[in-house]
């Protein structure tokens, strides 16, 4: 039972502003990811909640109890790092034990404990073992294992993900969501995988250079990304985004010049005084027509055939259109391609301030 | 098989020279201390595994051991003294012709007695008339000396010329002058790593800079507070405490470095973990720092204690010169000045002080290279 509150929180690495008056409300037994680009903060808060790094102004609260000043171990805590951090020269049992060792619980207790903690992680085989006879994804297991042991009440994730390859990153992310569901303890998790935040959490908050660009649940920040950085950092591969010219705007509907054809969209926008806009669209939501009614026509450069569908990015000057077709497509690098913007999907941005007017 | 380029060629062929530098006077310092001092003195330690010739000059027994048998006269004996497993093969009686005679043959000399010498060095010498002379004769013989080694000269030096109390005097001096500054020392560069204090870095660059300062200089001030230090609680001057103080001081700036460059070594990530899992400092110093250092405090023992080891200065300094405290080092300075021309006491003498370095270093050689390429510890 631990929901974390954090009141205008600042940190300094000398004269750069890390984290900037930053405020967030974490629900108890939520699963909370923080994404953002390398460099963002989002590590540094999360060092910040762990107490490993030091806080400069604000406050941070585990359960309306102020934790600014506690060690780490005082505040009821575990933390799973990139590098898994094991101790290389202890045993696997040694490594889950050592936090139960220093509480001076019992040793039926450790037992207990870690043998409850191997299970659930499958490693019990593992447990006479040194960390470096392990593989990349077991080092992880116990990674996580050991923080299972501590019974924290908040689970602290830094990018555990990162160090292992791309089809364990999918095992494990599954196995991450499956523990949540056991444990259903707090769980706040920082990645620059907009996947695995995609996947995980019931809360994702987008950091950009120290400041919560958008936070909310992944589908609604999928729909409605109220920025340009947010749509373009939820998504794979990323929305498109063309500069376009404002034709007109009335009561309910925008018309805009975009790639040399005008497109009206069905939406009521609030006042807007430039002439340029940006125009964003998924993928997902152009489609490729036969027809003479088409809104732009280019030459499909790389198509990447994933099976399931593909992805064709059409030559353009600037940013590539990328499209997402069905899995059976026939396009071959270098075809014409006419396409068609579902009209109802579109996203506009301001074109000076980067947010979303639509 | 890897390619041969003529970088590796070089780099292999400097490294046979380094070898061959260094293995060749260790060894020839190794043959000399085994070998008969009276040959030693004569002849270098590579005509030693072969069997050389020696031309030499033995006197005969004198009149005292004359027996009478019929009518003659005989002295007979060995002109060795004892068999010595030398081969003769001509001899001599007179200082002009040395080799005059085959082995087995006999010779006539001036006075005409006749003496006949055998090929292991026994004699027959025969005379019609008594012996006078107390004096025996000389007689030259060109003999083939055969490899022979011998340990007497260890016996000797250990024994005898007191080498074996200051090995021992030498041990009491460099163990704990290695191991104290070693435990000051992990705690140290523990702290100067991965505690956050203030002025830490102007700690450690201090550290640094004072390596620059050469022991000679801070020997003698040191000495003089040490003094005044002692003669206030009435302690003796030159004492063993004192040398290991000595040794810790001008030891501790090096190690703390040479520490200090290891620890930062380990995993940051793994340090933080310790702490989340409710690990003081001396937590984590004790049960995970230690065990991940070992080889460091290997490599840094053996630098350590070969330094203290070899060391002559701070020892003559520090420590009195009678035999319950002369360090090895000042033993051997000693006897090269009273013992000078026995070669046999002096090789001896310096490959008992080299044994112990010698058996440090191939026993823990393993950690010496890990720590060398220390870091390579993956979290």
């Amino acid at each position: 039972m631990a929901s974390i509150n954090i009141k205008s929180l600042n940190k300094f690495y000398g004269k750069t502003h890390v984290i900037k008056d930053f405020s967030l409300e974490i629900k108890d037994q939520s699963f909370t990811t923080l994404v953002g680009p390398s460099g963002c903060g989002k590590s540094t808060l999360l060092r910040m909640i762990a107490g490993l790094e030091e806080i400069n102004s604000g406050t941070i609260s585990i359960n309306d109890k102020r934790v600014n000043d506690l060690s780490p171990k005082d505040r009821n805590i575990a933390m799973v790092f990139q590098s898994y951090a094991l101790y290389p020269h202890m045993t696997v049992f040694d490594n889950m034990a050592f936090g139960l060792k220093l509480e001076k619980k019992s040793n039926e207790e450790i037992n207990e404990r870690v043998l409850d903690a191997a299970k659930t992680l499958q490693i019990q085989d593992y447990l006479k073992r040194k960390p470096k006879q392990l593989s990349g994804g077991q080092r992880q297991r116990v990674a996580i294992g050991r923080a299972i042991t501590r019974k924290p009440q908040v689970f602290l994730f830094d990018e555990p993900l990162s160090n292992l390859d791309a089809a364990l990153r999918v095992q494990m992310r599954i196995e991450l969501a499956k523990l949540h569901e056991q444990l259903n303890t707090t769980m706040i998790y920082v990645t620059h995988d907009q996947t695995e935040a995609m996947t995980l959490s019931n809360e994702i908050v987008v950091l950009d250079e120290g400041e919560i660009s958008q936070q909310g649940n992944p589908i609604e920040l999928y729909n409605n990304p109220k920025n340009l950085f947010v749509a373009g950092f939820i998504g794979s591969p990323k929305m498109n985004f063309i500069n376009s010219k404002v034709s007109s705007i009335d009561e309910s509907r925008v018309e805009i010049s975009v790639l040399g054809s005008n497109i009206t969209i069905p939406k009521k926008i609030n006042k807007y005084d430039d002439d340029d806009i940006i125009f964003g669209i998924r993928p997902e939501d152009i489609t490729i027509t036969d027809g003479s009614d088409y809104d732009f026509q280019g030459k499909a450069y790389v198509v990447e055939k994933l099976g399931s569908n593909t992805f064709i990015y059409l030559d353009n000057e600037g940013d590539p259109i990328v499209i997402e077709a069905s899995g059976d497509s026939l396009i071959k690098v270098g075809d014409g391609v006419k396409i068609k913007f579902d009209l109802n999907k579109t996203n506009l941005f301001n074109s000076k301030n980067k947010f979303r007017i639509d | 098989m890897k390619k041969l380029t003529f970088t590796s060629i070089f780099s292999q062929l400097l490294l046979l020279i380094f070898v061959i530098v260094w293995i060749v006077p260790t060894f020839g310092l190794f043959i000399s201390s085994l070998r008969d001092k009276d040959v030693l003195a004569i002849s270098g330690w590579w005509t030693s595994f072969t069997t050389t010739e020696v031309n030499e000059i033995y006197r005969t027994e004198g009149n005292e051991s004359q027996i009478k048998e019929g009518d003659h006269y005989y002295i007979k004996g060995n002109l060795f003294g004892e068999d010595k497993g030398k081969q003769i093969f001509r001899f001599g009686v007179t200082s002009k012709n040395i080799d005059e005679f085959e082995v087995g043959s006999t010779a006539i000399f001036k006075d005409k007695t006749k003496i006949t010498v055998f090929e292991n060095g026994d004699y027959i010498w025969k005379s019609q008339e008594e012996f006078k002379k107390k004096k025996g004769k000389r007689v030259f013989v060109s003999a083939k000396s055969p490899p022979s080694f011998t340990l007497d000269n260890y016996k000797e030096v250990l024994f005898k010329e007191g080498l074996g109390q200051a090995f021992l005097n030498t041990f009491a001096v460099a163990l704990p002058s290695t191991l104290i500054p070693l435990i000051i020392c992990s705690f140290f560069a523990y702290a100067l790593t991965w505690m956050k204090f203030y002025g830490r870095d102007i700690l450690l660059a201090s550290i640094i800079a004072s390596l620059v300062v050469p022991l000679q200089m801070s020997l003698i001030p040191i000495l003089t507070v040490y003094n005044d230090f002692g003669a206030l609680f009435g302690v003796a001057a030159k004492s063993y405490p004192g040398i290991w103080m000595a040794h810790t001081g001008f030891g501790l700036a090096s190690t703390t470095f040479l520490l200090w460059n290891f620890l930062k070594s380990l995993p940051s990530e793994m340090m933080e973990a310790a702490k989340v899992d409710g690990a003081t400092h001396y937590d984590t110093f004790l049960k995970i720092v230690v065990p991940l250092s070992i080889p460091a405090f290997a490599s840094i023992f053996i630098l350590q204690f070969l330094w203290v080891w070899n060391d002559l200065l701070v020892g003559l300094v520090f420590l009195d010169k009678h035999p319950s405290e002369i360090i090895l080092t000042a033993k051997l300075k000693e006897l090269l000045g009273s013992r000078g021309e026995n070669w046999e006491i002096l090789t001896t003498g310096a490959f008992v002080s080299m044994t112990v370095p010698l058996f440090i270093f191939f026993s823990l050689q393993r950690y010496f290279i890990r720590g060398l390429v220390a870091g390579s510890i993956k979290g």
